[in-house]
C-alpha cells in the first residue's frame, strides 16, 4: 500500500505549482487552470486522509469542491468571455480598472 | 346622568380644534379658523356647564379611568379624570374666560398673518389647561403643566421675528423649567414613600400621617417643592422675573394665559395638594410667606412702570401673591375664590387695555396716551369696573375674596397680624398704580398724536403687521363689537363674580375638597367665630379705606397736579431709580446666574471639553485613520496577481504560525 505521506507531498506539489501559476502567468486562461489545480491538489489529500480514516466526510468534501469548482468554471469562463470581448485581450496586467 | 363617562371630551374638543386649525388652517379661509376654534372651545364651555348643571356635592367626586399608561410593578399611572368642587370651579373658570378670549382674539388678531397658527395654540392652550384642571393624579397634572409652559411659550414668541418676544418666550420656558424640576422631585418623593400619584390614593396615606409640626421630614420636603413648581408657574419670588416679559404676547394671550387661567395652576395646585399642606406647617408658612412678600414686591414695581401691560403684569404677580397668602394660611377655598374673581377682572383689565392698544395703533406707552374716554366710551366703562374691582371696592368681585383673604391671614390658627398689615398695604398700592393707569390712560388730553414725528420709540412700537394699518397719528378709535363683547361680559362677571361669596356660600361649597383634608379648615372656623364679627368688620373698612386712600393719591398725582409724580421721583432719587428698575433683579439674576453660565458654557463646556475633548478626540481619530489608509493604499494596485501574491503571503504567514505552534507542543 502506497503510504498517506506520498498522497500529500503529491497533494502539496500539485497545490504549489498551482500557486506558482498563479503569480506567474499573465493569461487569464492559465490562471485560471492553476486554480484548478490548487483545488486538485486539495482533492487529492481530502480522499488520501478518508482513505486512511476510513471515514466517509473526506470524500464528501471532494464531491463539495468538485461541485463549486464546476460552478466556478462556469461563471469564471463567462467572465473571461466577456472580458475578451470588451478589452480584447487576456493579460491580467491590462486589466487593472480597480487600481487607486 | 352620568357624567364621568364623557369627562374626557371636554380637554379633547378643544384638542381637535387645535389639530383642525393646526394642520388645514394654512389653506382655510379666517372665517372657517374663526369658527373652528371658537366652534370647539365653546362646545367645551357648554360641556362644562352641562357637568355643572349635573352636578351635585353628593356624588362627587367624579372619577372616570378611560386608559391605562404605566405599569411597574405595584405602581400605576392612568389616563384618569376626576370632578370635584374644585374641578369644577376651575373648568368653569378656564373654559367660560377661556371662551370669551376666544371671540375676543377673532376681532383683535384678525390682521395678523399668524392668525390660524395663534387660533391652534390657543386651543391646543385650552386643551393642556383642561388636563391640567381635571387630572386625577399628579403625573397626567403634570402633562397638563408642561403644555401650558409649551403653550405659553409659543405664544409668547409668537411674534418670533421681534427679537424681544423670542427672548420672552424663551425666558419663560427656561424659568419654568427651574419650576418644574422642584415639581418632579416632589413626585418622585410621593412615589417613593407612598408608591402611587393618584390623588385619592396619596392624600388616603397623608391623612393617616401625623402633622410634621416638631422638625421637617418627607411632607415638609414634597411641600417645599410642590410651592417651588408653583412659584415657577405662577410667577412667585424667587421665579416671577418671566412673567412680566411674557407681556410681549400679544395681548389675549396675556389675558388668557398670563393672568386669568396659566398663571393660576400654581394656586390650584397647591389647593389641590391641601392634604399634603396641611399635615407639613412649615411648608405652609414658607408659601404663606412667599405670598405675601411677592405680593407686597410687585406692587411696589406696578407703581412706577410705564408700559400698560407691564403694569398689569405686576398687578397679576401681586395678586397671585394674595392668593398664595390665602394658601398658606390654610385658607384655600379662599384663595380659589380670589383667583375665580382674578380670572374676571384681570382678564377683563387685560382685554381692555388690548382694546386701547388697538386703538391708539400699537402703543403701550401710558404717558402718551390719555383722554381716552371720550374716544373709546365702552372700553373706558368696563375699564373702570375692572379698575375699581381690583382695588377692592364694595359691592365688586374682588372686594369679596380680598377681603376673604384679609380676613383669613388674621384670623386663622395659620395667620398672623403681619401678613394682614402687609396685605392692607398691598391693597392700598393695588388701588393706587390702578387708578394711577386710569388717569393716566383715560383722562387729561391724548398726547398720542405726534407719535409719528420720528420720537416714537421702537422698543415700545408693536412694529408688526397686526397693527401696521392703524398708522400712527390717527385718531384714537373704538374697537369693534367681537372684542366688545367679551369686555361686557366680563365686566358685568367681575361686578356680580363676588357675590356667591356672601354668607360663605363658596367656601361651604368647596369645603368638601379641602375639609377632608384636615383639621385646618375647621379649627379656622372656630378661631374666626371667636374673634368676632366685630374685628371682622373693623378690618374691612380698614381695607376699604385703603382702596379710597390709593384712588385718591391717584387723583392728586395724576389728574390734579400733574407736575407732582415727577418732583417726588427727583426728591425720590434712588429709591424712586431702584423701583423704575424693578429693584434690578433682572441684572441681579443676569449677574449671579445667567453670567456664570453662559461664561461656564463658554469656556469649560465649549471650548474646553466640546472642542477640547469630544471634537478633539473624533478628529483625531479621523486623521489618523486617513493618514494610515494615504499609506496602505498603494498595495491596491488593481494587478490581479500582485492581489494573489499578498493572498499567498499571508497563507504562508498562517501557515508558518501553525506550524511552528505545532513544533512548540
Amino acid at each position: 500500500m502506497i503510504p498517506l505521506s506520498c498522497y500529500q507531498v503529491l497533494g502539496g506539489i500539485l497545490f504549489v505549482c498551482g500557486v506558482l501559476g498563479f503569480l506567474i502567468k499573465r493569461n487569464i486562461i492559465t490562471i485560471f487552470m492553476s486554480i484548478e489545480l490548487m483545488l486538485n491538489g486539495v482533492n487529492l489529500s481530502f480522499v488520501a486522509f478518508a482513505a486512511q480514516w476510513h471515514s466517509l466526510s473526506g470524500q464528501v468534501f471532494v464531491f463539495f469542491v468538485m461541485v463549486v469548482a464546476a460552478a466556478e468554471a462556469a461563471v469564471g469562463l463567462a467572465i473571461i468571455i466577456a472580458v475578451y470581448r470588451t478589452r480584447e485581450t487576456l493579460n491580467v496586467d491590462q486589466v487593472n480598472l480597480l487600481k487607486l | 346622568m352620568t357624567p364621568n363617562t364623557n369627562l374626557w371630551l371636554v380637554p379633547l374638543l378643544p384638542l381637535a380644534g387645535a389639530a383642525i386649525n393646526g394642520f388645514f388652517g394654512r389653506r382655510s379661509s379666517k372665517k372657517a379658523i374663526s369658527a373652528i376654534a371658537l366652534v370647539f372651545c365653546g362646545l367645551a364651555f357648554a360641556m362644562a356647564l352641562y357637568l355643572a348643571a349635573g352636578f351635585s356635592s353628593a356624588s362627587a367626586p367624579y372619577a372616570c379611568d378611560f386608559a391605562h399608561w404605566l405599569r411597574s410593578g405595584n405602581f400605576q399611572v392612568d389616563f384618569s379624570f376626576y370632578l370635584d368642587q374644585l374641578s369644577l370651579v376651575m373648568l368653569l373658570v378656564v373654559t367660560g374666560v377661556g371662551f370669551l378670549i376666544h371671540i375676543y382674539s377673532v376681532g383683535y388678531m384678525w390682521d395678523d398673518d399668524g392668525y390660524y397658527r395663534f387660533m391652534a395654540y390657543l386651543n391646543l392652550f385650552m386643551f393642556f389647561m383642561l388636563t391640567l384642571v381635571l387630572a386625577k393624579n399628579y403625573l397626567v397634572m403634570f402633562i397638563g403643566w408642561e403644555g401650558v409652559g409649551l403653550a405659553s411659550y409659543l405664544l409668547i414668541g409668537f411674534w418670533f421675528t421681534k427679537d424681544a418676544a423670542a427672548s420672552a418666550g424663551k425666558k419663560a420656558f427656561i424659568v419654568n423649567r427651574i419650576g418644574d424640576f422642584g415639581f418632579l422631585i416632589a413626585l418622585f418623593l410621593m412615589i417613593k414613600y407612598f408608591g402611587s400619584l393618584d390623588f385619592t390614593h396619596v392624600f388616603a396615606a397623608v391623612r393617616l400621617m401625623p402633622a410634621e409640626t416638631a422638625g421637617a421630614n418627607t411632607l415638609t420636603a414634597i411641600g417645599l417643592l410642590l410651592m417651588v413648581g408653583a412659584a415657577g408657574k405662577s410667577a412667585q419670588i424667587p421665579l416671577y422675573v418671566w412673567l412680566p416679559d411674557a407681556m410681549e404676547g400679544p395681548t389675549p394671550v396675556s389675558a388668557l394665559i398670563h393672568a386669568a387661567t396659566m398663571v393660576t395652576a400654581g394656586v390650584y395646585m397647591v389647593a389641590r395638594s391641601s392634604a399634603i399642606f396641611d399635615r407639613a406647617p412649615t411648608a405652609m408658612t414658607v408659601v404663606a410667606i412667599i405670598g405675601t412678600l411677592t405680593a407686597l414686591f410687585a406692587a411696589t414695581i406696578g407703581i412706577a412702570q410705564t408700559d400698560i401691560k407691564k403694569v398689569l403684569a405686576y398687578s397679576t404677580v401681586s395678586q397671585l401673591g394674595y392668593m398664595f397668602m390665602a394658601c398658606g394660611v390654610g385658607a384655600f377655598s379662599a384663595g380659589i375664590f380670589h383667583l375665580m374673581t382674578h380670572a374676571f377682572f384681570k382678564g377683563l383689565l387685560f382685554l381692555a387695555a388690548g382694546s386701547v392698544i388697538h386703538g391708539v395703533g400699537g402703543e403701550q406707552d401710558m404717558r402718551k396716551m390719555g383722554g381716552l374716554r371720550v374716544y373709546m366710551p365702552w372700553t373706558f366703562m368696563t375699564m373702570t369696573i375692572a379698575t375699581f374691582t381690583i382695588a377692592g371696592f364694595p359691592p365688586l368681585a374682588a372686594f369679596f375674596s380680598k377681603d376673604e383673604i384679609l380676613w383669613k391671614a388674621y384670623s386663622s390658627p395659620y395667620g398672623s397680624w403681619v401678613y394682614w398689615v402687609i396685605g392692607v398695604i398691598t391693597a392700598f398700592l393695588t388701588s393706587f398704580y390702578m387708578f394711577r393707569l386710569w388717569f393716566l390712560t383715560f383722562f387729561g388730553d391724548y398726547r398720542g398724536g405726534d407719535a409719528n414725528d420720528g420720537a416714537h420709540k421702537p422698543a415700545s412700537a408693536h412694529g408688526h403687521s397686526a397693527h401696521s394699518d392703524h398708522a400712527h397719528g390717527h385718531e384714537p378709535h373704538e374697537s369693534s363689537w367681537v372684542m366688545l363683547g367679551p369686555l361686557v361680559i366680563l365686566a358685568m362677571l367681575s361686578v356680580v363674580g363676588g357675590w356667591v361669596g356672601i354668607g360663605d356660600h363658596f367656601g361651604r361649597f368647596l369645603a368638601p375638597v379641602f375639609q377632608t383634608a384636615g383639621s385646618a379648615e375647621l379649627a379656622q372656623e372656630t378661631a374666626g367665630e371667636a374673634v368676632g364679627k366685630w374685628t371682622e368688620t373693623l378690618l374691612m373698612l380698614i381695607s376699604v379705606t385703603a382702596a379710597f386712600l390709593g384712588l385718591y393719591f391717584a387723583y392728586v398725582l395724576y389728574h390734579q397736579r400733574r407736575d407732582l409724580p415727577a418732583k417726588i421721583a427727583r426728591s425720590l432719587g434712588g429709591l424712586y431709580d431702584l423701583v423704575v428698575h424693578k429693584y434690578y433683579i433682572d441684572e441681579l439674576y443676569a449677574a449671579l446666574f445667567v453670567k456664570p453660565l453662559i461664561d461656564g458654557s463658554t469656556t469649560i463646556l465649549w471650548h474646553g471639553v466640546d472642542q477640547g475633548v469630544i471634537d478633539a478626540a473624533v478628529n483625531d481619530s479621523a486623521d489618523a485613520a486617513r493618514e494610515v489608509s494615504d499609506n496602505v493604499r498603494h498595495m491596491q494596485s488593481g494587478n490581479l496577481r500582485s492581489y494573489a501574491g499578498w493572498v499567498a503571503a499571508g497563507g504562508a504567514v498562517v501557515i508558518a504560525y501553525m506550524v511552528w505552534m505545532g513544533v512548540k507542543h
